[in-house]
């Protein structure tokens, strides 16, 4: 009866076989994202910065496949070039964070005491703040644009991650390679970081891929507010914050910088599932 | 023995929330000297700089007494409810947030109830149906639901109903209660869209873990109707884990209200906060955060009540511990 149960819940073959095309799809459309970002140059019909003001913002063209925005820019080339901020940011918040919260979950995890409770208060505390409204007003307020959102995001990306990493090093702990490891002799810098490490780093990975896709949201949600990248760089949150006004008349010049928004962290978000689901089992 | 556990419990948060709203609010401080330049210069905004107004500054701002002196005279202020003045409009920082803070109320609460009956229902019928279409495409709607963020999302909402089909104002807040909901309808939908996905989330995967419990089982063997199932046994259990997400769940409201008030054009406190930011009006900035914070501080607190109210499992748990 119970295994005639399991069976049942279990989906069939089919369910599994369209979330791998879906997996290719995804893999795909991070592939177009990153060319775009690295020959952005190569692969953009125009300049992101050639101004056109006698021809304002015109909807799509033959010339202009997505139409110009209010001073007459390529709205595709400055969504091709907007791949790169879209990219460079959220890497970097993603790997600085998970890198700050690696060390200090191996920590906290492994040494318990006073360390760990030291530790985990400030997580507490960090996951108390209301982080967005905080990322707004310190960016606005410090000013620096794109880097200090970086920066601001890491330090707000960090306390969860801890968290994360701290409860994989918790259930590694009481595993009997650990004891061996102790019996032999072996100092705790070469156990936390050569032994356990190894073994909660497929997880560390899936959430790297996870905080990306939250990092560009985040990142792309402060630029709108016009508190990110500095006018006019090509950056798809900017073109949301700029081009507004031009709604009714080139709406493209929104909805395509919208739609890569989604489109990459929906993307990355599912080959972060994914991979969890590859590596930790 | 009830009524002292949940009393020690409150007393606890308390413990727990109001060190936290100092820091906070200590944090909210400081931003008039980390911002760049002399905190006189910041405060001055766009006002001449003769020294009359610097001297008054100097005085209302106590920049003259040491940092933590300052920090306490202004907390002093602060708690009287005296949030100052605000640099661009000189105007009282808390009747600019009474006069905004209407809309966003309004918009949260419409979203709420959005979230709450659609959410919970979508998670309800996608963990009954486990594996078909409909649950795929919940699980489907989930990602999307938590890759989007409310400006996208409501960007294609102002676009497809407010441009393509015209059916709902694309700027504005309206008069009145009628006319302010139908302003209202896309930016709440928006603000639900992004929260939605964690309600659905967690009420489907909590809903599955219950039906399988022996609780359940036993029910069903005694042959009770499945709605009754469903309403007394499974969906109180189930809801708990929603509960809990509760601060998640709030913080996700204030912060996406933001971005959907800039999005519609809609004049609460979310876009009082990004007008002061992009303005850097320090003492607006100040006073709209800090109500923005001691709001989330004190849901969670509320929250956190609720939950040990209607789960005698943590309750009790909490009383021995």
């Amino acid at each position: 009866m119970s295994l005639h149960v399991d069976e049942a819940k279990t989906p069939g073959r089919a369910p599994r076989m369209t979330i791998s095309i879906g997996i290719v799809i995804c893999f795909c459309i991070m592939a177009v994202v990153i060319i775009c970002a690295l020959f952005g140059s190569s692969v953009a019909p125009d300049s992101p910065f050639t101004q056109r003001l006698e021809v304002g913002d015109t909807p799509p063209s033959a010339e202009f496949l997505a139409g110009t925005d209010l001073l007459g820019r390529d709205v595709l080339s400055r969504v091709i070039y907007g791949a790169w901020t879209a990219l460079v940011g959220p890497i970097v918040v993603a790997v600085g964070a998970w890198m700050i919260a690696t060390v200090l979950g191996l920590v906290s995890g492994y040494l318990g005491g006073w360390v760990d409770s030291a530790i985990m208060r400030w997580v507490d505390f960090m996951l108390a703040l209301p982080a967005p409204l905080i990322a707004i007003v310190v960016v606005g307020v410090v000013g620096g644009g794109y880097w200090t959102a970086v920066m601001v995001l890491i330090i707000l990306f960090t306390a969860p991650d801890t968290r994360i990493v701290r409860s994989a090093v918790l259930e590694q702990r009481p595993r009997p390679y650990i004891d061996a490891a102790r019996a032999l002799g072996i100092s705790k810098t070469r156990i936390l970081f050569v032994h356990i490490l190894p073994n909660v780093l497929p997880i560390i990975l899936a959430y790297v891929v996870l905080d990306f896709a939250f990092a560009l949201v985040n990142l792309a949600g402060l630029s709108f507010l016009g508190l990110g990248v500095e006018p006019g760089t090509p950056d798809w949150g900017r073109m949301l914050f700029e081009n507004r006004t031009i709604l009714f008349t080139n709406p493209v010049a929104l909805l395509l910088p919208a739609a890569m928004v989604i489109l990459t962290a929906v993307s990355m978000n599912l080959i972060g599932d994914w991979l969890f689901e590859r590596l930790t089992r | 023995m009830i009524r002292s556990g949940v009393a020690r419990l409150i007393l606890m948060r308390l413990a727990v929330a109001i060190p936290l709203l100092l820091i906070i609010s200590f944090g909210i401080f400081s931003l008039v000297h980390v911002a760049p330049g002399d905190p006189v210069r910041a405060l001055l905004g766009t006002r001449p700089s003769d020294p009359e107004t610097l001297a008054s500054l100097r005085a209302r701002y106590h920049l003259d007494d040491p940092f933590i002196v300052q920090y306490g005279k202004w907390l002093g202020q602060v708690v009287q409810g005296d949030l100052g003045r605000s640099i661009s409009g000189n105007r009282l920082v808390l009747s600019s947030i009474k006069e905004r803070a209407g809309v966003t109320i309004y918009l949260c609460l419409v979203s709420t109830v959005i979230v709450l009956v659609a959410g919970i229902l979508l998670g309800m019928f996608a963990a009954f149906r486990r594996g078909g279409r409909l649950d795929r495409f919940v699980v489907m709607f989930g990602v999307f639901g938590i890759s989007s963020p409310a400006f996208v999302t409501g960007i294609f909402l102002l676009y497809v109903f407010g441009v393509v089909l015209g059916w709902f104002p694309t700027f504005g807040a309206g008069r009145g209660f009628l006319d302010r909901f139908w302003h209202l309808t896309l930016p709440s939908v928006a603000l639900a869209l992004s929260i939605m996905a964690i309600v659905v989330k967690i009420t489907r995967t909590s809903m599955i873990e219950v039906m399988e419990r022996d609780y359940v089982a036993f029910a069903r063997a005694r042959g009770m109707s499945m709605t009754r199932i469903t309403f007394a046994y499974i969906l109180r259990n189930a809801l708990i884990p929603v509960v809990t997400a509760g601060g998640i769940i709030v913080i996700g409201f204030l912060a996406n209200a933001i971005y959907v008030e800039v999005t519609f054009a809609i004049p609460g406190l979310g876009s009082l906060i990004v007008d002061a930011v992009q303005k850097r009006d320090i003492p607006l900035i100040q006073g709209t955060t800090l109500v923005f914070a001691v709001f989330v501080v004190v849901i969670n607190l509320v929250v956190d009540v609720i939950y040990t109210m209607i789960d005698p499992r943590i309750r009790f748990g909490a009383v021995q511990s």
